[in-house]
């Protein structure tokens, strides 16, 4: 079966760790906090939002990543992880990427393989790109602009190269017209009318409707050039051909991958990419707390996965080496969400009732408390997206007058939606993490003051799109509450919210609207949103958004997520983006020692 | 004997499609009866109907379950072709598939994997017989001493306790604490100590777990033994304590230890799941956790079909050993 | 000779006023306890015997009479397989052509064991190893005594084999125990033993195992090989027809003691213990009917933990009140010569006796 109730096994599993981190926290010997020094740690969140040592980077060494898991693909069209992103741009370039910046001007697009941000014309339909000289693959031939179209055309290949985001297959063809190069008659596979490529330097996109966040669509990995008689496949992604400063030179899935320089590339021909290390290393390990060990003992210089230290490695670093920690917003937003198929949550007040009874600092605690879980989350648009207020906009006083519960305004919406001794309904939470586990049943517990019984159902985690994804069966399970959480693809209100609050995006499977929201106010804004070239009234349309989702009473944020994050002593130059998610931007990390 | 080995193998090769075909309905019968569609999990996180159509049909779980299975069989002996989307990948015997997620051959990580394992298996097991059937005849020997019940206790907390326990507590000493062994898993061919380094803590845990084991039913058996009336006519002819009890009374309790290590080499053989998670070893075991974490039937399979045909060679040389140490086997 | 004063030697320590023996097997006093949770197991409670060369011992006795016991605590292997449990207690002596055992060095006696004395198990099944083959096990008895190769070792164990009847011994010394018959098992076993020439045999129900018409044949062997081998032989049995031809002494044990020793004509057609009696009573005999020839004794043997007081047969007597003053309940009754080298221990006159013997039982014998 799919759905379980937490075991004894796993009972037991945690109570052995529980154990064995004391015995660790007392094995592990004393460092000592020279927040800042030359060949020590550069101090607690000296990297975050800014960045640290930048001085002291030496060219040359060994970059050694650890990771707990390894991506989903190493092919840029397939690849979904926000690590993996991150780390592909060792090797392969877009047309525009992400600044190399820290915090949110790492969020801004900037031009990569072109020579400059697009040109748009026809009201926002038609952008034009020039690509860079110099710009060549890790065999020395230069990367053309049908390079570049072919990459893209992959996206269209879904049926071959499933698993990545289809956003610019959705925009340039939303009626599923193409059908991928792979079944392209056309003698060059280059059918896709939406593209056009008059010449090697020159590419242009035709869209059928404009839509202000193209560009940031065109920064993702995903439209990332493939050389055709390079292209293998369903296998690309065992050895991706480098369009980058490192090439592949090993890759064992699940044990080891390496990167070495790319000779062929020209720091001339590329803005954004340093190339510090010599050699960039990946070693996967099955054991998480393994992996923070060595991680903590200096084997590895960073966890690849960005994911922040298990409980046990985050208590011994806090006490003995916080200067080696930075703790960043991870642009996750952490919430519940409330099904209207499912009664009564189709009523307005008995989902308020849930969100003003619910006691919020008992569930920042459950996640792990301000440091390691995150702010409490007052609105649903994430601190790192344009238009977001952050804690400021805080409708329901979730972190202020009512983030202890608030029994009496609780029992008056029970009141007012026909429910004056509360109800019953059933909490959907995964399985595999247990910070997802401990929230829901925070969230129980405060909920019986208020007369709300619930039942929590953990399902099986890796089928939550089977699960929770069909509308069909939340309703047939009666899952009133769903706890999810969601991160921006790209940091607009747009790549974080179209799939959850477009009425559009209601499917039958593979759902993620969720609170299935139909609301023409919330569709309009999203139509008026892509249609906005203006930063600022792109920003503004974000903020109507996000008081429109709120307003409405569909979710209850829990955290604003943070993670805390090792960095090594060795590591200069290390700063967070608000590109990816708090990341480090590891494309620019270099050693202060090449030994 | 040949024909007793003839029919052992047939009866091994049904069995192993009898596993094949109980991992395949598992795989996608109980998905089903739970309303879960595999292939949406292998698509991103906007699953457009068409996109989860084309992986269901790439993957072939559209098929009908047994022509899956003749696919996969045919693969093994034949190899086979994939075709899906225009990407057309041949794929020569023996062809176990290619990952769900990673795109590998199986057959290659597998045999890339399973040296890992074999290693550990082997040479947890020297340990754990070394020091479980020493520690076993020793109790028995001196039943009751102090020896005795002390040996018996850290047996029962050998058995009672779990790897990932014994696991972390011996990293956490050896490994971060003390810093003794660098317990990282490296390849034999590129350090020779660095892999023996790798292999120690491993080997100890796992050995710990079975030595445990070992020493109960030694203990057990050779008491049994050594109340037998052929024991009794070692001694009246004059031998030697230690010919009567290493020789005599040790060739007749080593038959159920044989039993069980063949069991047990068969069962690891297929992957030490704990130990190999515990300590990242890219053994089997990992393999199979990951891949059944992920959904990755072509692995599942593959490590299944190790599993299977380890644990029934095990079996095959069980037998046979029986029957050198048992004359009486023989006859039947 | 008498019984030993009870208070006469320390444990396990022949003293100054116990001389050496003269005769070739002497046992005096010897008293094997079992401590056990229950109490202490007094299995074998001062017996005393000798045996010369080329005589047979006939030790007779219903189970848990102590017949076994006596023959490990000679062969000193009653504490063997005892590991962990509380160490048996022995004491008396045992003198072997000379040597006190229980005082020797135990690997001294290790040494005499399969080489000056062997022994020959009720059930040769289980007193084979099963995993080894009669040759295996043949030449290991010997190559422990003789500092002989391996082929020397087999030669002389197709030629033992050939001596205990064996058909085709040069085949069948490789050939294991199961592939053998009870019969064959048993030569088996009489030629492992006797393959280093022993001056002493001791054969603990040797045909018990086996068919009838095989124990014939089996005994036979015994008496042809000791005549051969010129050994002497105890023969342990509870039953009387077994030592019937083949012994030349008779000492029926109850309870861990002797109750009755003597020339084997005297105890068979004398008997002068009602024990004696009714093991002659329980005695299969060819001439008789089916239902008429077996008697046998009333009652269970009795409990080595609490022996009854007085005379340890007096539950079961049938003339236990015949004595005056309850003296079968109260006073253990002594070993006394009532013959030319026959001893009983009974309360009965001599007269009484022998009126009940030639009245009452012999007739129905």
């Amino acid at each position: 079966m799919t759905t379980q109730r937490t075991s004894g096994r796993r009972k037991q599993a945690l109570a052995a760790a529980a154990v064995v981190a004391g015995l660790l926290t007392t094995a592990a010997c004393g460092g000592s906090n020279d927040g800042g020094s030359k060949n020590g740690a550069a101090g607690f969140d000296a990297a975050n939002k800014k960045v640290a040592q930048a001085s002291l980077v030496k060219k040359g060494g060994t970059l050694k990543f650890g990771a707990a898991q390894d991506a989903d693909s190493w092919d840029t069209t397939r690849g979904y992880y926000g690590f993996m992103w991150d780390f592909a741009r060792y090797y392969s370039r877009q047309l525009v990427t992400n600044k190399a910046e820290p915090g949110k001007s790492g969020a801004q697009v900037t031009p990569d393989l072109a020579t400059g941000l697009a040109k748009i014309t026809d009201g926002g339909k038609t952008y034009t790109y020039t690509l860079r000289d110099g710009a060549t693959w890790q065999d020395g031939k230069p990367i053309t602009s049908k390079d570049v179209k072919y990459g893209i055309e992959r996206v269209w290949a879904q049926d071959v190269l499933s698993g990545g985001p289809t956003y610019l297959k959705d925009v340039l063809d939303p009626d599923g017209k193409y059908q991928g190069p792979y079944k392209d008659k056309a003698a060059d596979h280059l059918g896709l009318k939406a593209i056009d490529t008059p010449d090697d330097k020159t590419i242009v996109f035709h869209l059928p409707k404009a839509n202000s966040d193209f560009e940031e669509m065109l920064s993702l990995v995903s439209a990332s050039p493939v050389r055709q008689d390079k292209d293998t496949k369903s296998k690309y992604g065992l050895l991706p051909f480098s369009s980058g400063p490192y090439k592949f030179q090993s890759y064992n899935p699940g044990k080891d991958l390496t990167l070495v320089r790319n000779p062929q590339w020209k720091a001339s021909s590329d803005p954004i990419r340093k190339a510090y290390p010599n050699q960039i290393t990946i070693k996967f390990f099955s054991n998480a707390n393994d992996l923070d060990q060595r991680l903590i003992a200096g084997d590895y210089d960073l966890d690849l996965n960005q994911t922040g230290l298990s409980p046990q490695g985050r208590t011994i670093a806090l006490k003995q080496h916080k200067g080696n920690l930075d703790n960043p917003v991870s642009g996750y937003i952490r919430y519940a969400v409330f099904p209207q198929s499912v009664k009564p949550m189709d009523n307005i007040h008995c989902r308020n009732a849930v969100i003003y009874g619910a006691d919020h600092v008992s569930i920042q605690t459950a996640r792990g408390g301000p440091v390691a879980g995150g702010d409490i989350g007052t609105n649903m648009l994430p601190p790192s997206v344009p238009g977001s207020e952050g804690q400021s906009y805080d409708p329901y006083q979730i972190a202020g007058a009512n983030k202890g519960g608030n029994v009496a305004k609780a029992k008056e919406e029970l009141k007012a939606c026909g429910k004056p001794n509360g109800f019953s309904t059933t909490i959907a939470v995964r399985n595999n993490k247990p910070v997802e586990v401990a929230t829901a049943e925070s969230l129980q517990a405060s909920l019986k003051k208020i007369g709300v019984n619930v039942q929590i159902d953990q399902y099986d985690g890796s089928q939550t799109t089977g699960i929770i994804g069909s509308p069909s069966n939340v309703k047939k399970k009666g899952y009133g509450i769903i706890i999810m959480g969601w991160g921006a693809d790209f940091p607009t209100v747009q790549g974080f919210g179209l799939p959850l609050w477009n009425s559009k995006y209601i499917v039958q499977s593979g759902n993620n609207n969720y609170a299935l929201i139909k609301d023409k106010t919330i569709d309009g804004l999203f139509s008026d949103y892509v249609n906005a070239q203006d930063a600022s009234k792109k920003a503004q349309i974000a903020t109507q958004i996000n008081h429109k989702v709120m307003e409405g009473g569909y979710y209850m944020p829990f955290t604003f997520e943070r993670f805390i994050n090792w960095r090594s002593n060795r590591l200069a130059n290390v700063y967070t983006s608000d590109g990816y998610s708090g990341m480090y931007d590891f494309v620019n990390l270099g050693l202060k020692s090449t030994k | 004997m040949l024909a007793y080995l003839i029919r052992r193998l047939f009866a091994a090769a049904v069995m192993l499609a009898v596993i094949i075909l109980v991992v395949f309905s598992i795989f996608f019968l109980v998905p089903k009866w739970a309303g879960v569609d595999i292939a949406t999990s292998f698509v991103g996180k906007q699953a457009d109907p068409a996109a989860v159509n084309a992986v269901r049909e790439k993957l072939g779980l559209s098929d009908p379950i047994y022509s899956q299975v003749w696919e996969f069989f045919k693969g093994i002996f034949a190899g086979r072709t994939y075709a899906a989307g225009g990407d057309v990948t041949r794929c020569a015997a023996p062809c176990f598939g290619y990952s769900f997620r990673s795109e590998q051959a199986v057959w290659p990580v597998l045999t890339d994997r399973f040296p890992v394992t074999l290693a550990l298996a082997l040479g947890a097991a020297v340990l754990w017989l070394v020091f479980g059937v020493a520690a076993g005849v020793l109790s028995a020997l001196k039943r009751g001493s102090l020896w005795d019940r002390s040996a018996m206790v850290v047996a029962l907390g050998g058995v009672s306790l779990p790897i990932y326990f014994t696991g972390l507590l011996s990293l956490a000493i050896f490994s971060y604490g003390l810093k003794w062994i660098d317990a990282q898993y490296v390849p034999i061919g590129d350090s020779f100590t660095g892999w023996l380094g790798g292999m120690i803590l491993p080997w100890i845990t796992l050995a710990f777990l079975y030595a445990a084991m070992y020493a109960r039913i030694t203990r057990a058996t050779m008491l049994e033994i050594l109340g037998e009336d052929y024991i009794r006519t070692a001694r009246a002819k004059g031998l030697r304590e230690q010919t009567v009890i290493g020789k005599h009374a040790m060739r007749s309790t080593m038959t159920p230890i044989l039993t069980m290590l063949g069991m047990d080499l068969g069962a690891l053989i297929g992957g030490a799941i704990l130990t190999e998670t515990t300590f990242s070893l890219p053994g089997l075991g990992q393999k199979v956790l990951d891949s059944i974490k992920t959904q990755d039937l072509p692995f599942i399979l593959g490590v299944t079909l190790i599993t299977s045909v380890a644990v029934l060679i095990a079996n095959l040389v069980v037998d046979i050993l029986y029957a050198v140490i048992d004359p009486r086997v023989r006859l039947a | 000779m008498t019984e030993l004063s009870k208070s006469g030697a320390a444990v396990g320590e022949p003293t100054a006023s116990s001389p050496a023996s003269t005769s070739f097997l002497e046992v005096r006093d010897l008293k094997v306890h079992f401590p056990t949770d229950d109490g202490l197991v007094k299995s074998v409670d001062g017996l005393s015997f000798q045996l010369e060369r080329g005589k047979t011992l006939g030790i007779v006795g219903e189970s848990g009479s102590g017949k076994s016991v006596t023959s490990l605590g000679i062969m000193g292997l009653h504490t063997a397989g005892q590991y962990g449990k509380r160490k048996a207690q022995i004491s008396g002596e045992i003198w072997l052509d000379g040597t006190e055992l229980l005082t020797a060095d135990p690997d001294h006696v290790r040494k005499l064991r399969g080489r000056e004395m062997a022994m020959i198990f009720q059930d040769p099944l289980s007193a084979l190893h099963p995993y080894y083959t009669i040759g295996a096990q043949i030449v290991e008895a010997y190559r422990t005594h003789h500092d002989v190769d391996k082929k020397t070792a087999r030669r002389r164990a197709i030629e033992m084999l050939d001596r205990v009847g064996i058909p085709q011994p040069d085949k069948r010394v490789d050939a294991y125990p199961h592939e053998f018959s009870g019969g064959m098992r048993q030569r088996a076993m009489i030629a492992m033993s006797l393959v280093n020439n022993p001056e002493l045999l001791i054969a603990d129900e040797p045909t018990t195992a086996l068919d009838v018409t095989v124990q014939a044949q089996i005994l036979d062997l015994i008496r042809d090989l000791q005549k051969e081998f010129g050994s002497a032989v105890i023969i342990i049995t509870h039953d009387l027809g077994v030592v019937a031809e083949l012994a030349d002494d008779i000492l029926v044990m109850y309870g861990g003691r002797c109750v009755e020793r003597g020339p084997a004509e005297k105890v068979f057609y004398e008997p002068r213990h009602p024990y004696t009696w009714g093991l002659l009573g329980s005695m299969p005999r060819l001439d008789r009917d089916q239902q008429e020839r077996l008697i046998p004794v009333k009652g269970s043997p009795p409990s080595l933990i609490n022996v009854p007081s007085g005379c340890a047969f007096n539950p079961r007597c049938p003339y236990a009140d015949l004595p005056k003053d309850n003296v079968t309940r109260t006073v253990r009754p002594d070993l006394t010569e009532i013959g030319d080298r026959h001893w009983a221990a009974c309360h009965l006159t001599p007269e009484q006796r022998e009126r009940i013997w030639t009245e009452e039982i012999a007739p129905k014998l």
